[in-house]
Protein backbone atom coordinates (compact mmCIF):
# COMPACT_ATOMS: atom_id res chain seq x y z
CA UNK A 1 0.00 0.00 0.00
CA UNK A 2 2.57 2.59 1.23
CA UNK A 3 5.07 1.42 -2.08
CA UNK A 4 1.82 2.28 -4.05
CA UNK A 5 1.02 5.79 -2.98
CA UNK A 6 4.81 6.90 -3.15
CA UNK A 7 4.91 5.56 -6.45
CA UNK A 8 1.74 7.38 -7.53
CA UNK A 9 3.09 10.96 -5.75
CA UNK A 10 6.61 10.06 -7.74
CA UNK A 11 4.52 10.37 -10.82
CA UNK A 12 2.69 13.42 -9.87
CA UNK A 13 5.71 15.10 -9.24
CA UNK A 14 7.25 14.15 -12.42
CA UNK A 15 4.35 14.50 -14.62
CA UNK A 16 3.75 18.27 -12.87
CA UNK A 17 7.15 18.82 -13.78
CA UNK A 18 7.03 17.50 -17.27
CA UNK A 19 4.08 20.29 -17.61
CA UNK A 20 5.96 22.59 -16.25
CA UNK A 21 8.46 22.48 -18.11
CA UNK A 22 6.04 22.79 -21.51
CA UNK A 23 4.22 25.55 -20.06
CA UNK A 24 7.21 27.53 -19.68
CA UNK A 25 8.76 26.67 -23.24
CA UNK A 26 4.98 27.15 -24.83
CA UNK A 27 4.95 30.46 -23.12
CA UNK A 28 7.96 31.40 -25.15
CA UNK A 29 6.16 31.14 -28.43
CA UNK A 30 3.42 33.47 -27.20
CA UNK A 31 0.01 31.18 -27.13
CA UNK A 32 -2.06 31.09 -24.14
CA UNK A 33 -0.46 28.60 -21.08
CA UNK A 34 -3.49 26.13 -20.65
CA UNK A 35 -4.50 25.62 -24.84
CA UNK A 36 -0.80 24.63 -25.63
CA UNK A 37 -0.88 22.21 -22.76
CA UNK A 38 -3.62 21.26 -24.25
CA UNK A 39 -2.68 21.10 -28.04
CA UNK A 40 0.07 18.94 -26.94
CA UNK A 41 -1.54 16.29 -24.81
CA UNK A 42 -3.87 16.09 -27.66
CA UNK A 43 -1.09 15.28 -30.09
CA UNK A 44 0.73 12.55 -27.46
CA UNK A 45 -2.29 10.63 -27.33
CA UNK A 46 -2.95 10.66 -30.98
CA UNK A 47 0.90 9.57 -31.27
CA UNK A 48 0.40 6.82 -29.17
CA UNK A 49 -2.75 5.93 -30.61
CA UNK A 50 -1.07 5.59 -33.69
CA UNK A 51 1.69 3.99 -32.25
CA UNK A 52 -0.85 1.35 -30.74
CA UNK A 53 -2.75 0.88 -33.91
CA UNK A 54 0.38 0.66 -36.20
CA UNK A 55 2.10 -2.08 -34.12
CA UNK A 56 -0.97 -3.87 -34.47
CA UNK A 57 -1.11 -3.70 -38.06
CA UNK A 58 2.07 -4.21 -39.47
CA UNK A 59 1.66 -7.32 -36.85
CA UNK A 60 -0.96 -8.25 -39.00
CA UNK A 61 0.18 -7.53 -42.33
CA UNK A 62 2.95 -10.05 -41.32
CA UNK A 63 -0.01 -12.73 -39.99
CA UNK A 64 -1.96 -12.22 -43.69
CA UNK A 65 2.04 -13.32 -45.35
CA UNK A 66 2.04 -16.19 -42.94
CA UNK A 67 -1.31 -17.36 -44.20
CA UNK A 68 0.11 -17.85 -47.60
CA UNK A 69 3.63 -18.97 -47.11
CA UNK A 70 3.90 -20.97 -44.94
CA UNK A 71 0.24 -22.02 -44.66
CA UNK A 72 -1.27 -22.53 -47.68
CA UNK A 73 1.72 -24.06 -49.72
CA UNK A 74 1.91 -26.46 -46.90
CA UNK A 75 -2.01 -27.28 -46.82
CA UNK A 76 -2.24 -27.57 -50.31
CA UNK A 77 1.37 -29.55 -50.98
CA UNK A 78 0.25 -31.78 -48.85
CA UNK A 79 -2.95 -32.69 -50.20
CA UNK A 80 -1.09 -33.05 -54.02
CA UNK A 81 0.51 -36.32 -54.81
CA UNK A 82 4.40 -36.27 -54.30
CA UNK A 83 5.62 -35.42 -57.69
CA UNK A 84 3.32 -31.96 -57.68
CA UNK A 85 4.10 -31.32 -53.96
CA UNK A 86 6.67 -28.34 -55.51
CA UNK A 87 5.05 -27.42 -57.95
CA UNK A 88 2.25 -26.21 -56.27
CA UNK A 89 4.47 -24.56 -53.37
CA UNK A 90 6.29 -22.31 -55.69
CA UNK A 91 3.15 -20.67 -57.09
CA UNK A 92 2.23 -19.26 -53.54
CA UNK A 93 5.88 -18.38 -53.25
CA UNK A 94 5.97 -16.95 -56.79
CA UNK A 95 2.75 -15.04 -56.08
CA UNK A 96 4.14 -13.38 -53.18
CA UNK A 97 6.83 -12.16 -55.37
CA UNK A 98 4.65 -11.25 -58.59
CA UNK A 99 1.93 -9.48 -56.59
CA UNK A 100 3.79 -7.36 -54.69
CA UNK A 101 5.43 -5.54 -57.65
CA UNK A 102 2.32 -5.36 -59.36
CA UNK A 103 0.83 -3.88 -56.32
CA UNK A 104 3.60 -1.18 -56.12
CA UNK A 105 3.33 -0.29 -59.89
CA UNK A 106 -0.56 0.03 -60.72
CA UNK A 107 -2.41 -2.83 -58.22
CA UNK A 108 -2.82 -0.59 -55.01
CA UNK A 109 -3.98 2.36 -57.20
CA UNK A 110 -6.27 -0.03 -58.98
CA UNK A 111 -8.10 -0.84 -55.34
CA UNK A 112 -7.62 2.45 -53.45
CA UNK A 113 -7.22 5.33 -55.46
CA UNK A 114 -10.45 7.35 -56.41
CA UNK A 115 -11.64 6.09 -60.22
CA UNK A 116 -15.13 4.94 -60.93
CA UNK A 117 -17.60 2.64 -58.73
CA UNK A 118 -16.38 -0.57 -60.92
CA UNK A 119 -12.43 0.53 -60.27
CA UNK A 120 -9.95 2.90 -58.89
CA UNK A 121 -8.11 5.05 -61.20
CA UNK A 122 -4.23 5.88 -61.43
CA UNK A 123 -3.97 8.34 -58.58
CA UNK A 124 -1.21 5.69 -56.68
CA UNK A 125 0.43 4.12 -59.57
CA UNK A 126 3.99 3.51 -58.39
CA UNK A 127 2.54 4.39 -54.68
CA UNK A 128 2.73 8.01 -55.95
CA UNK A 129 1.77 9.85 -52.28
CA UNK A 130 1.94 6.61 -50.28
CA UNK A 131 4.10 7.53 -47.16
CA UNK A 132 3.72 7.66 -43.59
CA UNK A 133 1.03 10.04 -43.50
CA UNK A 134 -2.08 8.43 -43.16
CA UNK A 135 -5.16 8.33 -45.75
CA UNK A 136 -8.14 9.32 -43.33
CA UNK A 137 -10.94 7.46 -45.67
CA UNK A 138 -9.62 4.13 -44.93
CA UNK A 139 -7.37 4.03 -42.07
CA UNK A 140 -7.00 7.72 -40.13
CA UNK A 141 -4.56 6.39 -37.16
CA UNK A 142 -1.60 4.57 -39.15
CA UNK A 143 1.30 5.63 -41.48
CA UNK A 144 -1.28 4.77 -45.47
CA UNK A 145 2.27 2.28 -45.88
CA UNK A 146 1.22 0.38 -43.06
CA UNK A 147 -2.73 0.36 -44.76
CA UNK A 148 -0.71 -0.38 -48.23
CA UNK A 149 1.30 -3.04 -47.08
CA UNK A 150 -1.73 -5.22 -45.46
CA UNK A 151 -3.57 -5.01 -48.22
CA UNK A 152 -1.14 -6.08 -50.28
CA UNK A 153 -0.61 -9.32 -48.00
CA UNK A 154 -4.63 -9.93 -49.16
CA UNK A 155 -3.79 -9.46 -52.97
CA UNK A 156 -0.98 -12.36 -52.81
CA UNK A 157 -3.51 -15.15 -50.99
CA UNK A 158 -6.43 -14.26 -53.26
CA UNK A 159 -4.74 -16.04 -56.29
CA UNK A 160 -2.78 -18.23 -54.35
CA UNK A 161 -6.48 -19.88 -52.94
CA UNK A 162 -7.16 -20.24 -56.79
CA UNK A 163 -4.34 -23.00 -57.17
CA UNK A 164 -5.73 -25.17 -55.18
CA UNK A 165 -8.32 -25.54 -58.25
CA UNK A 166 -5.24 -25.99 -60.85
CA UNK A 167 -3.11 -28.09 -58.95
CA UNK A 168 -1.67 -31.53 -60.68
CA UNK A 169 -2.39 -29.73 -64.51
CA UNK A 170 -1.60 -26.28 -64.95
CA UNK A 171 1.83 -24.98 -66.09
CA UNK A 172 3.49 -22.95 -64.26
CA UNK A 173 3.59 -19.94 -67.34
CA UNK A 174 0.12 -20.06 -67.66
CA UNK A 175 -0.49 -19.67 -63.69
CA UNK A 176 2.00 -17.08 -63.50
CA UNK A 177 0.02 -14.82 -66.57
CA UNK A 178 -3.33 -15.70 -65.62
CA UNK A 179 -2.45 -14.86 -61.88
CA UNK A 180 -1.53 -11.31 -63.31
CA UNK A 181 -3.95 -10.99 -65.26
CA UNK A 182 -6.71 -12.12 -62.53
CA UNK A 183 -5.42 -9.99 -60.09
CA UNK A 184 -5.77 -6.41 -61.99
CA UNK A 185 -9.08 -7.70 -64.10
CA UNK A 186 -10.75 -9.28 -61.15
CA UNK A 187 -9.43 -8.93 -57.91
CA UNK A 188 -8.90 -5.25 -58.43
CA UNK A 189 -12.57 -4.46 -59.39
CA UNK A 190 -13.87 -6.28 -56.54
CA UNK A 191 -11.28 -4.63 -53.96
CA UNK A 192 -12.28 -1.25 -55.00
CA UNK A 193 -15.92 -1.97 -55.41
CA UNK A 194 -16.38 -2.89 -51.57
CA UNK A 195 -13.41 -1.57 -49.87
CA UNK A 196 -12.59 1.35 -52.37
CA UNK A 197 -14.23 5.04 -51.15
CA UNK A 198 -16.97 5.41 -53.75
CA UNK A 199 -16.66 2.16 -55.11
CA UNK A 200 -20.28 0.53 -56.00
CA UNK A 201 -20.66 -1.71 -53.07
CA UNK A 202 -19.05 0.08 -50.55
CA UNK A 203 -20.79 0.81 -47.29
CA UNK A 204 -19.27 3.65 -45.92
CA UNK A 205 -17.71 5.99 -48.31
CA UNK A 206 -20.34 6.42 -50.72
CA UNK A 207 -21.50 2.96 -52.33
CA UNK A 208 -24.79 2.63 -54.41
CA UNK A 209 -25.07 -0.53 -52.75
CA UNK A 210 -24.01 -0.83 -48.85
CA UNK A 211 -22.28 -4.40 -49.16
CA UNK A 212 -21.06 -5.53 -45.52
CA UNK A 213 -17.87 -7.56 -46.21
CA UNK A 214 -15.52 -7.05 -43.00
CA UNK A 215 -12.24 -8.82 -44.31
CA UNK A 216 -12.65 -10.08 -47.57
CA UNK A 217 -15.73 -12.53 -47.66
CA UNK A 218 -16.95 -11.31 -50.98
CA UNK A 219 -13.47 -10.02 -52.30
CA UNK A 220 -10.99 -12.73 -51.51
CA UNK A 221 -12.92 -16.05 -51.05
CA UNK A 222 -16.01 -15.61 -53.57
CA UNK A 223 -14.03 -14.43 -56.06
CA UNK A 224 -11.09 -17.00 -55.87
CA UNK A 225 -13.45 -19.94 -55.08
CA UNK A 226 -15.69 -19.03 -57.98
CA UNK A 227 -12.99 -18.76 -60.46
CA UNK A 228 -11.45 -21.37 -59.02
CA UNK A 229 -14.54 -23.45 -60.34
CA UNK A 230 -14.41 -21.32 -63.51
CA UNK A 231 -10.70 -23.08 -63.58
CA UNK A 232 -11.52 -26.91 -62.78
CA UNK A 233 -14.22 -26.54 -65.41
CA UNK A 234 -11.45 -24.94 -68.44
CA UNK A 235 -8.83 -27.47 -67.68
CA UNK A 236 -10.86 -30.08 -67.08
CA UNK A 237 -10.14 -33.27 -64.94
CA UNK A 238 -6.33 -34.35 -64.44
CA UNK A 239 -5.36 -37.46 -65.82
CA UNK A 240 -7.03 -40.41 -64.71
CA UNK A 241 -9.22 -38.27 -62.81
CA UNK A 242 -11.97 -39.93 -60.99
CA UNK A 243 -10.40 -43.41 -61.65
CA UNK A 244 -7.16 -43.46 -60.37
CA UNK A 245 -6.54 -42.91 -56.32
CA UNK A 246 -4.98 -39.40 -55.91
CA UNK A 247 -4.66 -39.22 -52.20
CA UNK A 248 -3.11 -36.39 -50.57
CA UNK A 249 0.49 -37.28 -49.98
CA UNK A 250 1.33 -36.13 -46.48
CA UNK A 251 -1.29 -34.93 -44.17
CA UNK A 252 1.15 -33.97 -41.63
CA UNK A 253 1.75 -31.05 -43.73
CA UNK A 254 -1.52 -29.82 -44.57
CA UNK A 255 -1.85 -30.23 -40.82
CA UNK A 256 0.74 -27.70 -40.38
CA UNK A 257 -0.22 -25.61 -42.93
CA UNK A 258 -3.59 -25.25 -41.75
CA UNK A 259 -2.87 -24.57 -37.69
CA UNK A 260 -0.51 -21.74 -39.21
CA UNK A 261 -4.06 -20.50 -41.43
CA UNK A 262 -6.10 -20.60 -38.28
CA UNK A 263 -3.38 -18.27 -36.71
CA UNK A 264 -2.67 -16.10 -39.71
CA UNK A 265 -6.38 -15.62 -39.90
CA UNK A 266 -6.42 -13.67 -36.78
CA UNK A 267 -4.21 -10.97 -38.71
CA UNK A 268 -6.85 -11.55 -41.39
CA UNK A 269 -9.88 -10.71 -39.57
CA UNK A 270 -8.70 -9.11 -36.37
CA UNK A 271 -6.10 -6.93 -38.41
CA UNK A 272 -9.50 -6.05 -40.57
CA UNK A 273 -10.37 -2.95 -38.05
CA UNK A 274 -7.42 -1.62 -39.11
CA UNK A 275 -7.04 -0.55 -35.34
CA UNK A 276 -6.24 -1.93 -32.47
CA UNK A 277 -9.77 -1.79 -30.95
CA UNK A 278 -12.95 -2.91 -29.49
CA UNK A 279 -14.12 -4.10 -33.13
CA UNK A 280 -10.38 -6.39 -33.50
CA UNK A 281 -11.36 -7.99 -30.28
CA UNK A 282 -14.13 -8.93 -31.64
CA UNK A 283 -13.76 -9.97 -34.93
CA UNK A 284 -10.39 -11.97 -33.36
CA UNK A 285 -13.19 -14.13 -30.84
CA UNK A 286 -15.81 -14.28 -33.90
CA UNK A 287 -12.97 -15.86 -36.14
CA UNK A 288 -11.55 -18.28 -33.39
CA UNK A 289 -15.19 -19.29 -32.43
CA UNK A 290 -16.48 -19.52 -35.91
CA UNK A 291 -13.06 -22.28 -36.55
CA UNK A 292 -14.26 -24.17 -33.45
CA UNK A 293 -17.69 -24.80 -34.19
CA UNK A 294 -17.25 -25.45 -38.13
CA UNK A 295 -14.32 -27.91 -37.30
CA UNK A 296 -16.78 -29.39 -35.14
CA UNK A 297 -19.95 -29.10 -37.86
CA UNK A 298 -17.68 -31.01 -40.46
CA UNK A 299 -16.38 -34.08 -37.72
CA UNK A 300 -19.63 -34.47 -36.87
CA UNK A 301 -21.39 -34.85 -40.16
CA UNK A 302 -18.23 -37.03 -41.13
CA UNK A 303 -18.82 -39.35 -38.75
CA UNK A 304 -22.33 -39.94 -38.90
CA UNK A 305 -22.12 -39.99 -42.67
CA UNK A 306 -18.81 -41.76 -42.97
CA UNK A 307 -18.38 -43.59 -40.08
CA UNK A 308 -15.09 -41.82 -39.26
CA UNK A 309 -13.94 -38.50 -38.20
CA UNK A 310 -11.08 -37.73 -39.97
CA UNK A 311 -7.58 -35.64 -39.56
CA UNK A 312 -8.04 -33.98 -43.13
CA UNK A 313 -11.96 -33.78 -41.75
CA UNK A 314 -11.10 -31.54 -39.13
CA UNK A 315 -8.72 -29.47 -41.00
CA UNK A 316 -11.26 -28.94 -43.90
CA UNK A 317 -13.80 -27.84 -41.40
CA UNK A 318 -12.12 -25.40 -39.58
CA UNK A 319 -10.75 -23.75 -43.17
CA UNK A 320 -14.25 -23.24 -43.59
CA UNK A 321 -15.45 -21.64 -40.84
CA UNK A 322 -12.50 -18.82 -41.19
CA UNK A 323 -13.41 -18.44 -44.72
CA UNK A 324 -17.55 -17.90 -43.71
CA UNK A 325 -16.66 -15.94 -40.94
CA UNK A 326 -14.11 -13.49 -42.70
CA UNK A 327 -17.55 -11.18 -44.38
CA UNK A 328 -18.69 -11.12 -40.68
CA UNK A 329 -15.66 -10.89 -38.13
CA UNK A 330 -16.22 -7.46 -37.08
CA UNK A 331 -20.06 -7.26 -37.40
CA UNK A 332 -21.40 -9.80 -34.80
CA UNK A 333 -21.60 -11.31 -31.50
CA UNK A 334 -19.60 -14.65 -30.32
CA UNK A 335 -22.68 -16.46 -30.53
CA UNK A 336 -23.63 -16.13 -33.78
CA UNK A 337 -20.17 -16.45 -34.68
CA UNK A 338 -20.71 -20.01 -33.24
CA UNK A 339 -23.71 -20.61 -35.53
CA UNK A 340 -22.25 -19.41 -38.93
CA UNK A 341 -18.98 -21.68 -38.30
CA UNK A 342 -21.54 -24.70 -37.65
CA UNK A 343 -23.21 -23.93 -40.76
CA UNK A 344 -19.76 -23.47 -43.15
CA UNK A 345 -18.60 -26.77 -41.56
CA UNK A 346 -21.71 -28.51 -42.72
CA UNK A 347 -22.53 -26.80 -46.03
CA UNK A 348 -19.03 -27.01 -47.21
CA UNK A 349 -18.74 -31.03 -45.98
CA UNK A 350 -21.42 -31.37 -48.42
CA UNK A 351 -20.23 -29.10 -51.02
CA UNK A 352 -16.92 -31.32 -51.32
CA UNK A 353 -18.09 -34.81 -50.49
CA UNK A 354 -21.48 -35.27 -52.18
CA UNK A 355 -22.06 -32.25 -54.49
CA UNK A 356 -18.39 -31.91 -56.16
CA UNK A 357 -18.56 -36.17 -56.64
CA UNK A 358 -21.86 -36.11 -58.19
CA UNK A 359 -21.52 -32.99 -60.83
CA UNK A 360 -18.13 -34.09 -61.54
CA UNK A 361 -15.63 -31.33 -61.94
CA UNK A 362 -12.20 -31.90 -60.45
CA UNK A 363 -11.96 -29.10 -57.98
CA UNK A 364 -8.45 -30.98 -57.14
CA UNK A 365 -7.86 -29.57 -53.99
CA UNK A 366 -11.42 -28.31 -53.30
CA UNK A 367 -10.94 -24.33 -53.56
CA UNK A 368 -14.52 -24.02 -55.33
CA UNK A 369 -16.26 -26.58 -52.11
CA UNK A 370 -14.52 -24.25 -49.26
CA UNK A 371 -13.75 -20.96 -50.40
CA UNK A 372 -16.53 -20.25 -53.03
CA UNK A 373 -19.20 -22.24 -50.98
CA UNK A 374 -18.15 -21.12 -47.49
CA UNK A 375 -17.78 -17.58 -48.39
CA UNK A 376 -21.57 -17.47 -49.87
CA UNK A 377 -22.81 -18.54 -46.84
CA UNK A 378 -20.63 -16.03 -44.98
CA UNK A 379 -21.93 -12.88 -47.11
CA UNK A 380 -25.31 -14.23 -46.94
CA UNK A 381 -25.14 -14.78 -43.20
CA UNK A 382 -23.70 -11.65 -42.54
CA UNK A 383 -26.56 -10.07 -43.72
CA UNK A 384 -28.63 -11.46 -41.16
CA UNK A 385 -26.24 -11.65 -37.81
CA UNK A 386 -24.51 -8.15 -38.28
CA UNK A 387 -25.53 -5.99 -35.19
CA UNK A 388 -24.87 -2.21 -33.96
CA UNK A 389 -23.37 -3.73 -30.81
CA UNK A 390 -20.59 -4.56 -32.17
CA UNK A 391 -19.95 -2.01 -35.57
CA UNK A 392 -22.15 1.00 -35.35
CA UNK A 393 -20.93 1.57 -39.31
CA UNK A 394 -24.53 2.70 -39.77
CA UNK A 395 -25.78 6.50 -38.87
CA UNK A 396 -28.82 8.43 -39.05
CA UNK A 397 -28.13 12.58 -39.71
CA UNK A 398 -27.46 12.96 -35.95
CA UNK A 399 -25.29 10.46 -35.69
CA UNK A 400 -27.40 8.11 -33.82
CA UNK A 401 -26.56 3.93 -34.50
CA UNK A 402 -29.11 2.40 -37.05
CA UNK A 403 -29.26 -1.31 -37.43
CA UNK A 404 -27.14 -3.00 -39.44
CA UNK A 405 -28.28 -6.53 -40.17
CA UNK A 406 -31.79 -8.25 -40.45
CA UNK A 407 -31.90 -9.64 -37.07
CA UNK A 408 -30.63 -6.41 -35.71
CA UNK A 409 -33.69 -4.49 -37.81
CA UNK A 410 -32.40 -3.52 -40.91
CA UNK A 411 -33.84 -6.58 -43.40
CA UNK A 412 -32.70 -4.31 -46.25
CA UNK A 413 -29.24 -5.31 -45.92
CA UNK A 414 -29.83 -8.70 -46.85
CA UNK A 415 -30.87 -7.87 -50.41
CA UNK A 416 -27.48 -5.72 -50.35
CA UNK A 417 -25.27 -9.00 -49.52
CA UNK A 418 -27.24 -10.44 -52.21
CA UNK A 419 -26.03 -7.73 -54.76
CA UNK A 420 -22.99 -8.28 -53.29
CA UNK A 421 -22.80 -11.96 -54.03
CA UNK A 422 -24.15 -11.18 -57.13
CA UNK A 423 -21.30 -8.69 -58.45
CA UNK A 424 -18.75 -11.04 -56.95
CA UNK A 425 -20.20 -14.65 -58.55
CA UNK A 426 -20.46 -12.69 -62.06
CA UNK A 427 -17.00 -11.04 -62.57
CA UNK A 428 -15.31 -14.06 -61.27
CA UNK A 429 -17.56 -16.39 -63.77
CA UNK A 430 -17.01 -13.83 -66.94
CA UNK A 431 -13.33 -12.51 -65.64
CA UNK A 432 -11.90 -15.73 -65.21
CA UNK A 433 -13.08 -17.26 -68.45
CA UNK A 434 -11.94 -14.12 -70.27
CA UNK A 435 -8.72 -14.32 -68.90
CA UNK A 436 -7.90 -18.17 -68.85
CA UNK A 437 -8.94 -17.77 -72.78
CA UNK A 438 -6.29 -14.91 -73.20
CA UNK A 439 -3.76 -17.12 -71.26
CA UNK A 440 -4.40 -20.23 -73.12
CA UNK A 441 -3.88 -18.17 -76.25
CA UNK A 442 -0.55 -16.77 -75.10
CA UNK A 443 1.56 -19.18 -73.37
CA UNK A 444 -1.55 -22.10 -73.08
CA UNK A 445 -2.52 -23.43 -69.45
CA UNK A 446 -2.68 -27.01 -69.55
CA UNK A 447 0.29 -29.58 -68.90
CA UNK A 448 0.65 -32.67 -71.46
CA UNK A 449 -0.39 -35.58 -70.39
CA UNK A 450 3.44 -37.05 -70.26
CA UNK A 451 4.56 -33.82 -68.07
CA UNK A 452 1.28 -34.86 -65.64
CA UNK A 453 2.24 -38.42 -65.56
CA UNK A 454 5.89 -37.62 -64.47
CA UNK A 455 4.64 -35.18 -61.94
CA UNK A 456 5.01 -31.43 -62.23
CA UNK A 457 7.83 -31.14 -60.23
CA UNK A 458 9.94 -32.51 -62.14
CA UNK A 459 9.06 -31.42 -65.86
CA UNK A 460 8.14 -27.67 -65.21
CA UNK A 461 10.64 -26.98 -61.87
CA UNK A 462 13.37 -30.04 -62.64
CA UNK A 463 13.35 -30.97 -58.87
CA UNK A 464 11.80 -33.37 -56.75
CA UNK A 465 10.23 -32.67 -52.99
CA UNK A 466 11.61 -35.85 -51.19
CA UNK A 467 15.55 -37.41 -52.36
CA UNK A 468 15.06 -39.65 -49.39
CA UNK A 469 17.55 -42.84 -50.56
CA UNK A 470 20.36 -43.01 -49.36
CA UNK B 1 22.46 -75.00 -50.83
CA UNK B 2 18.69 -73.05 -50.74
CA UNK B 3 17.69 -69.37 -50.74
CA UNK B 4 14.76 -68.91 -48.40
CA UNK B 5 12.48 -66.19 -49.20
CA UNK B 6 10.25 -65.55 -46.13
CA UNK B 7 7.25 -62.41 -46.76
CA UNK B 8 6.32 -61.69 -43.37
CA UNK B 9 4.68 -58.65 -41.16
CA UNK B 10 6.72 -55.64 -40.72
CA UNK B 11 6.73 -55.79 -36.97
CA UNK B 12 7.76 -59.53 -37.33
CA UNK B 13 10.96 -58.86 -38.85
CA UNK B 14 12.94 -58.54 -35.33
CA UNK B 15 11.75 -61.72 -33.84
CA UNK B 16 12.70 -63.67 -37.18
CA UNK B 17 16.05 -61.90 -37.25
CA UNK B 18 16.32 -62.83 -33.89
CA UNK B 19 15.14 -66.83 -34.54
CA UNK B 20 18.05 -67.33 -37.53
CA UNK B 21 20.49 -65.85 -35.18
CA UNK B 22 19.94 -68.42 -32.80
CA UNK B 23 20.13 -71.18 -36.21
CA UNK B 24 23.34 -69.72 -36.77
CA UNK B 25 22.80 -68.26 -40.01
CA UNK B 26 25.07 -65.22 -40.54
CA UNK B 27 23.10 -63.09 -43.24
CA UNK B 28 19.93 -62.03 -44.40
CA UNK B 29 18.64 -59.33 -46.74
CA UNK B 30 15.58 -57.63 -45.54
CA UNK B 31 13.31 -55.70 -48.66
CA UNK B 32 10.29 -53.57 -48.12
CA UNK B 33 7.50 -55.05 -50.48
CA UNK B 34 3.55 -54.82 -50.70
CA UNK B 35 1.47 -57.28 -51.68
CA UNK B 36 -1.97 -59.53 -50.88
CA UNK B 37 -2.59 -63.16 -50.39
CA UNK B 38 -6.17 -63.89 -48.42
CA UNK B 39 -5.80 -60.40 -46.33
CA UNK B 40 -8.30 -58.47 -47.23
CA UNK B 41 -7.39 -54.38 -47.36
CA UNK B 42 -8.96 -51.16 -45.87
CA UNK B 43 -10.85 -48.36 -47.14
CA UNK B 44 -9.32 -45.38 -46.70
CA UNK B 45 -11.28 -41.62 -47.31
CA UNK B 46 -10.48 -38.30 -47.83
CA UNK B 47 -12.99 -35.68 -48.44
CA UNK B 48 -15.48 -38.01 -49.24
CA UNK B 49 -13.61 -39.96 -51.76
CA UNK B 50 -13.18 -43.67 -51.04
CA UNK B 51 -9.58 -45.41 -52.40
CA UNK B 52 -8.76 -49.00 -51.55
CA UNK B 53 -5.78 -49.90 -49.95
CA UNK B 54 -5.50 -53.08 -50.93
CA UNK B 55 -1.79 -53.84 -51.27
CA UNK B 56 -0.57 -53.94 -47.72
CA UNK B 57 2.87 -53.04 -46.43
CA UNK B 58 4.76 -56.17 -45.28
CA UNK B 59 8.76 -57.30 -45.65
CA UNK B 60 10.51 -59.59 -47.71
CA UNK B 61 13.58 -61.35 -45.83
CA UNK B 62 16.14 -63.41 -47.94
CA UNK B 63 18.85 -66.40 -46.79
CA UNK B 64 20.63 -68.51 -48.18
CA UNK B 65 21.37 -71.44 -46.43
CA UNK B 66 23.27 -74.73 -46.83
CA UNK B 67 20.79 -77.80 -47.49
CA UNK B 68 21.31 -79.12 -44.48
CA UNK B 69 19.83 -76.49 -42.36
CA UNK B 70 17.19 -75.65 -44.45
CA UNK B 71 14.26 -77.43 -42.35
CA UNK B 72 15.45 -75.76 -39.05
CA UNK B 73 15.75 -72.33 -40.89
CA UNK B 74 11.98 -72.44 -42.23
CA UNK B 75 10.54 -73.61 -38.90
CA UNK B 76 12.79 -70.84 -36.83
CA UNK B 77 10.89 -68.19 -39.44
CA UNK B 78 7.38 -69.48 -39.11
CA UNK B 79 7.52 -69.87 -35.35
CA UNK B 80 8.74 -66.50 -35.67
CA UNK B 81 6.57 -64.52 -37.47
CA UNK B 82 3.66 -66.44 -37.02
CA UNK B 83 0.23 -64.51 -35.29
CA UNK B 84 -2.17 -67.09 -36.06
CA UNK B 85 -4.46 -64.19 -38.36
CA UNK B 86 -5.10 -63.97 -41.81
CA UNK B 87 -2.04 -62.12 -43.06
CA UNK B 88 1.10 -63.71 -41.37
CA UNK B 89 3.05 -64.27 -45.02
CA UNK B 90 4.81 -66.88 -46.66
CA UNK B 91 8.10 -68.89 -46.70
CA UNK B 92 9.37 -70.26 -50.42
CA UNK B 93 12.56 -72.42 -50.87
CA UNK B 94 14.54 -72.16 -54.31
CA UNK B 95 17.41 -74.28 -55.34
CA UNK B 96 20.70 -71.85 -55.66
CA UNK B 97 23.05 -73.31 -58.25
CA UNK B 98 26.26 -70.98 -57.33
CA UNK B 99 27.10 -68.30 -54.90
CA UNK B 100 30.36 -66.14 -54.83
CA UNK B 101 31.41 -64.13 -52.21
CA UNK B 102 32.58 -60.66 -53.83
CA UNK B 103 35.42 -59.42 -51.69
CA UNK B 104 37.67 -63.28 -52.48
CA UNK B 105 35.76 -64.29 -55.43
CA UNK B 106 35.44 -67.49 -53.57
CA UNK B 107 32.78 -69.94 -54.84
CA UNK B 108 30.28 -72.16 -52.70
CA UNK B 109 28.35 -74.47 -54.10
CA UNK B 110 27.03 -77.07 -51.13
Amino acid sequence: MRAAAALALLCCVLLGSMLHAQTATGAAAGAPPAQVDLARLDQRVTAAQSAADNAWMLVSAALVLMMTGPGLALFYGGLVRQKNTLAIMIQSFALMALITVLWAMVGYSLCFSEGTPIIGGFGHAFLRGVGVDPNADYAGTIPQLTFMVYQLMFAIITPALITGATAERMTFSGTVVFMTLWSLGVYAPLAHMVWGKGGLLNATLGGRFPTLDFAGGTVVHITSGVSALVCALYLGKRTGYPREPMPPHSLVLSFIGACLLWVGWFGFNAGSALASNGVAASAFVATHFAAAAATIGWLAAEWITRGRPSALGAISGAVAGLVAITPASGFVTPVPALLIGLAAGIGCFVMVTIAKGRFGYDDALDAFGVHGAGGTIGALLTGIFATRLVNPIFHDSQGAALPVGLLDGNPSQLAYQLVGIAMAWIFALVGSLVLLKITDLLVGVRASEAQELEGLDLTEHGEEAYNLEM
Amino acid sequence: MKLIKAIVRPNKVDDVKDALGRVSLPGMTVTEVRGHGKQKGHTAIYRGKEYDVSLLPKMQIEVVVPDNLVDEAVAAIITAARTGEIGDGRVFVIPVEQSYRIRTGERSDS
